[in-house]
């Protein structure tokens, strides 16, 4: 196991990956998001006290999990690069975080719109509000403190330790609708038991999250690709890369 | 793991672990703040034996008293009552009420007292619960276990 994981320490190994991943991870997101959200906007039933805006839902859940999964899967590259240093790991965590912090926005901004109509307001200071527009700071701290090193190595260590501390926040958002009296409801899935939602409802839901979470995957795994790209340019599997891939469109 | 490693993964824990005791440390300092949460029955009552005075700020939540509604028919102004458990308190508020306001419902407003029982409300806000379900099932569910007080005084839609 540990083997296996290790090649992709490698540069040459990881972007070779990413490219027999990506078209998978592109086209099931395409039919997931497809799928799920045709069919939570127009065929699952109304809501029986929000009626028609509850859809939103469709877009908000999903994006909101999938903010805080991503600060995770950030920080797990994080944790790799600072205790096993690959190579690989923090320009991972830098492919990672704009789309995470993009994910984190809609989340937000979709909330703001759900809460207008329905509670009356678009944004309170409540715990779960507050701690999902921390995380959206957070991300943007790994970005600005990647980018303001020269030396990539010493800004993937600085960026990492704050990812790593900003994992504090993770459980505070899940948990911050039972430890306070906030306006935002409880979990409706992320939680044990049976969700709190008619299956009819929560199926394209699921679907929607499977296929934000491949979306996300997807261009997390093309910004990785770019990444070992940039860095990696005068290294010779990069060169012969490129002159294959001339070779190529010039046949063509 | 070499030693090298297992040292870099320690410091990282500990890092960690500090800043997680910390921001812990501040949350249960923040979570003894007082709050100027009243429930309308604390508001006339008073809540731990001080009455909140008029011209204060503060945050009442309550349900609102089915038929205690009065629209104005020209302007936004609108008025409601609201009761926890014993007496009721009057919110007036001018704007555009929440799609989940009803009779029955559960609401939070933020004002001014204006008089022992009377506030001004900038903002009135309804929380909602976490379930959803279609409205054919709300239906059958309510003749049975999943009744919710409020939804049985409004006739749930």
């Amino acid at each position: 196991m540990w083997k296996w994981l290790n090649q992709y320490a490698k540069p040459e190994a990881a972007f070779n990956l990413c490219r027999r991943l990506l078209p998978w991870f592109g086209w099931l997101s395409g039919l997931c998001l497809t799928v799920g959200t045709v069919w939570g906007l127009a065929y699952a039933p109304a809501d029986y006290q929000q009626g028609d805006s509850f859809r939103i839902i469709y877009i908000h859940v999903p994006s909101a999990i999938l903010s805080m999964s991503g600060y995770a899967a950030m920080a797990v590259a994080a944790l790799v690069g600072l205790v096993w240093q690959w190579r690989t790991a923090y320009m991972t965590m830098i492919a990672i975080a704009p789309v995470g912090a993009v994910v984190t926005f809609i989340a937000l901004f979709t909330g703001a719109a759900w809460g207008k109509p329905m509670w009356g307001t678009w944004w309170v200071w409540d715990a779960r509000l507050t701690s999902e527009l921390i995380l959206l700071f957070l991300y943007f701290g790994v970005i600005a403190l990647y980018a303001a090193f020269d030396d990539k190595q010493q800004g993937g260590k600085a960026a990492g330790v704050m990812a790593l501390v900003g994992v504090v926040n993770l459980p505070i958002i899940h948990f911050s609708v039972e430890w306070w009296n906030t306006l935002h409801q409880g979990a409706t899935i992320t939680k044990f038991g049976k969700p709190s939602i008619a299956p009819e409802m929560l199926w394209p839901l699921l679907i929607n999250l499977l296929g934000m979470a491949l979306f996300m995957a997807a261009v997390s795994v093309h910004r990785l690709q770019n990444e070992i790209l940039r860095r990696e340019l005068h290294r010779p599997w990069v060169m012969s890369l490129l002159h294959h891939n001339g070779e190529k469109s010039r046949a063509v | 793991m070499n030693p090298r490693r297992q040292k870099r993964l320690a410091i990282v824990a500990l890092v960690v672990s500090v800043v997680a005791g910390a921001v812990g440390l501040m949350l249960y300092a923040l979570n003894q703040n007082i709050d100027l949460f009243y429930t309308p029955s604390e508001i006339i009552d008073g809540k731990q034996g001080t009455v909140p005075q008029v011209g204060q700020r503060l945050r009442i939540g309550g349900m609102v008293v089915p038929g205690s509604v009065k629209r104005n028919q020209e302007t936004l102004a609108v008025s409601f009552d609201l009761v926890d458990t014993g007496p009721a308190v009057t919110v007036s508020y001018q704007g555009i009420l929440p799609d989940l306001f009803r009779e029955g419902q559960g609401i939070v407003a933020t004002g001014v007292l204006t008089a022992a029982n009377r506030i001004q409300a900038e903002e009135v806000l309804a929380k909602h619960d976490e379930e959803y379900m279609p409205p054919e099932l709300a239906e059958k569910m309510k003749g049975i276990k999943h009744v919710k007080p409020d939804n049985l005084a409004t006739g749930g839609h």
